[in-house]
């Protein structure tokens, strides 16, 4: 009797785990081809010059014949990466310039944008809460909406054409400061009314209870703007004329054809700072995700 | 003499409590006054002025844009990638979150999703190229299934430079923005008590009838924050198309973000001015009527 009951209850278990293995094949399917362009340019990078311009023959000639491309290259080479970092200093300078803009970005909105967000999340005074929700109307706005604002605001610091024109409106970003929100919100309320009856400053509340405690907003923050900055276009498309200040994330569409290894091999270099980003964070990328759907 | 006392501290931890509001609130909200508020109200002053005079012309500008068939053209083309990709987005993420929330090691199968969203734009240019130009991987595979199934032959539709732009535009909208849904699609459907779904197959309701009577109800609220927060990303598809286009695409593909760009690089202020009012507005409105419905819906 025992047994017939165990026996089944195993069966039941067994169909259970098949189930769930075929739901997790079916949805792995569409999800393996979203990181296909990842294997394209790691074999495309690694590919010796003379393949490459064979594969991609028919984008030189204009001919009729198809593209095509081998997984496992004949002539493997890390020649390109060679070449990229040890004879093109240019590629420093952008690739120095995109980390210089990010960390100034990302230090500017933490300075500015956390202790908002603390404002918003602690003091229920009055006003606070339509300006709050100011703020969200704000970080709603495309930047094609506040483009000309930005310009003109820049023109008048004497700012365009200088990094700062690209890190200063960013710092001002009120994305974050709603990152951060959600972050402090999940402090529970009696906690900081007991330090304040123990006598604690506000300062000091903020210093000792919010920034530990939510800390999951504010690094929620840092890995969701680190991604959006390292790939900035806008910005620095309409107020960097000097292709020497532009971040990598404009260069890299420059690179023409001809030289399809190097841009291979530019791109994956491009790519690792975001995708260090992206495993070391990716809890706290779900996490401002959830932020960021959150309704006050 | 007790109640004074309990009046006067309620009244200096309301003066604290504002002063501390104000003293962590200002340094940000004088950044935004610098840098967003003042010149946006430059902005709305410029609408009424011509371009380079700054003499007042009423509302020509805006009667300008009105009848420009560019502007026209990119409102046209704005409305309709939004309305294809928003529910085209919902319904995909839905599709994938639904699944995923009764797998126990989702994790990996989350990556995946979300993966795009670490890959700068710039590094899948080349990709995207090589995937959709004339002798492309697609027209490859599809003359490969041509010749396999006997239909047709050989395709050699050029994708980016024709309406066909319009549709890689909302595949790499959707397939840089799927992760970013399923993880909000996921917290709603995760938070949705396992008491009500388990009354309900005690009800005897099947699966499907539980979707559609117990867990779609309950996830309103995550529908209007991701429909927004689409919305919201559906702008940043222009450096998608501007990185592949250029200034100039295909008409299917050109967009308000384009138009303002172009505006911006020929100097023409005036316009550009009048159109950021009438899309801030249009947005705001947009915004309002929005958390309204949702508003309503909780209350």
């Amino acid at each position: 009797m025992k047994d017939k009951k165990e026996r089944a209850a195993y069966k039941y278990k067994l169909s259970g785990n098949v189930q769930d293995s075929l739901t997790a094949i079916v949805l792995l399917i569409p999800a393996l081809f979203t990181v296909l362009p990842i294997i394209l340019l790691l074999t495309g990078s690694v590919m010796d010059q003379y393949e490459l311009k064979g594969y991609l023959n028919s984008i030189f000639t204009d001919g009729l014949e198809f593209i095509s491309w081998k997984l496992m290259p004949d002539y493997p080479t890390f020649e390109n990466y060679g070449k990229l970092l040890f004879f093109s200093p240019q590629f420093f300078v952008l690739f120095w310039n995109s980390i210089k803009m990010v960390a100034w970005i990302l230090a500017g909105q933490l300075l500015m944008g956390v202790p908002a967000a603390w404002a918003f999340a602690v003091y229920k005074v009055r006003g606070s809460r339509f300006l709050f929700a100011f703020y969200v109307v704000l970080m709603l706005l495309p930047f094609q909406v506040t483009m000309l604002s930005s310009y003109l605001v820049l023109d008048r610091l004497s700012l365009l054409n200088t990094q700062p024109a690209v890190i200063l409106p960013a710092v001002f970003s009120t994305f974050p400061v709603f990152l951060c929100y959600g972050g402090f919100r999940s402090i529970p309320e009696q906690l900081y009314e007991a330090a304040r009856i123990d006598g604690a400053g506000e300062g000091f509340i903020f210093l000792k209870i919010g920034l530990p405690l939510g800390k999951s907003g504010i690094l929620s923050a840092l890995v969701l703007g680190f991604l959006e900055y390292w790939n900035m276009v806008e910005q620095p498309m309409a107020f960097l004329e000097d292709k020497a200040l532009w971040p990598l994330s404009l260069y890299l569409p420059e690179i023409t054809w001809a030289r399809a290894g190097y841009a291979f091999c530019a791109s994956i270099i491009t790519l690792i700072p975001a995708v260090f980003v992206f495993v070391m964070g990716q809890d706290y990328l779900e996490q401002g995700i959830i932020y960021s759907g959150l309704k006050e | 003499m007790v109640g004074d006392g309990m009046l006067f501290s309620k009244n200096k931890k309301r003066s604290r409590e504002n002063r501390a509001f104000f003293l962590f609130l200002a340094p940000s909200f004088l950044g935004v006054l610098i840098f967003v508020v003042m010149p946006f109200l430059d902005v709305f002053k410029r609408s009424f002025t011509t371009a380079i005079t700054g003499q007042f012309r009423g509302v020509e500008n805006y009667k300008i844009i009105f009848t420009n068939q560019a502007f026209h053209l990119a409102v046209k083309n704005t409305l309709y990638f939004t309305a294809v990709c928003i529910p085209l987005l919902v319904v995909t993420g839905f599709l994938i979150a639904l699944p995923l929330s009764r797998l126990k090691n989702a994790g990996t199968i989350k990556s995946f999703y979300l993966f795009p969203l670490a890959m700068p734009v710039a590094t899948i240019v080349m990709v995207w190229k090589m995937l959709f130009y004339r002798q492309g991987f697609l027209n490859l595979a599809l003359t490969s299934l041509g010749e396999w199934t006997g239909l047709w032959g050989e395709i050699h539709t050029d994708y980016l430079g024709t309406g066909a732009a319009f549709w890689v535009l909302v595949c790499s909208y959707v397939w840089k923005n799927t992760g970013y849904t399923v993880v909000l699609w996921l917290a709603g459907i995760l938070g949705i008590p396992t008491e009500i779904l388990d009354a309900a197959k005690v009800d005897g309701a099947g699966s499907f009838q539980r979707v559609w009577y117990v867990v779609l109800p309950n996830l309103k609220g995550s529908l209007y924050t991701i429909v927004i927060l689409s919305f919201l990303n559906s702008f940043k598809i222009y450096r998608e198309a501007y990185l592949v286009a250029g200034s100039y695409p295909h008409q299917s593909i050109y967009l308000l973000q384009h138009l303002f760009n172009n505006w911006f690089v020929n100097l023409e202020f005036d316009k550009m001015a009048a159109a950021a009012i009438c899309t801030g507005g249009f947005l705001f409105v947009v915004i309002i009527l929005l958390q309204k419905v949702w508003d309503k819906d909780e209350g």
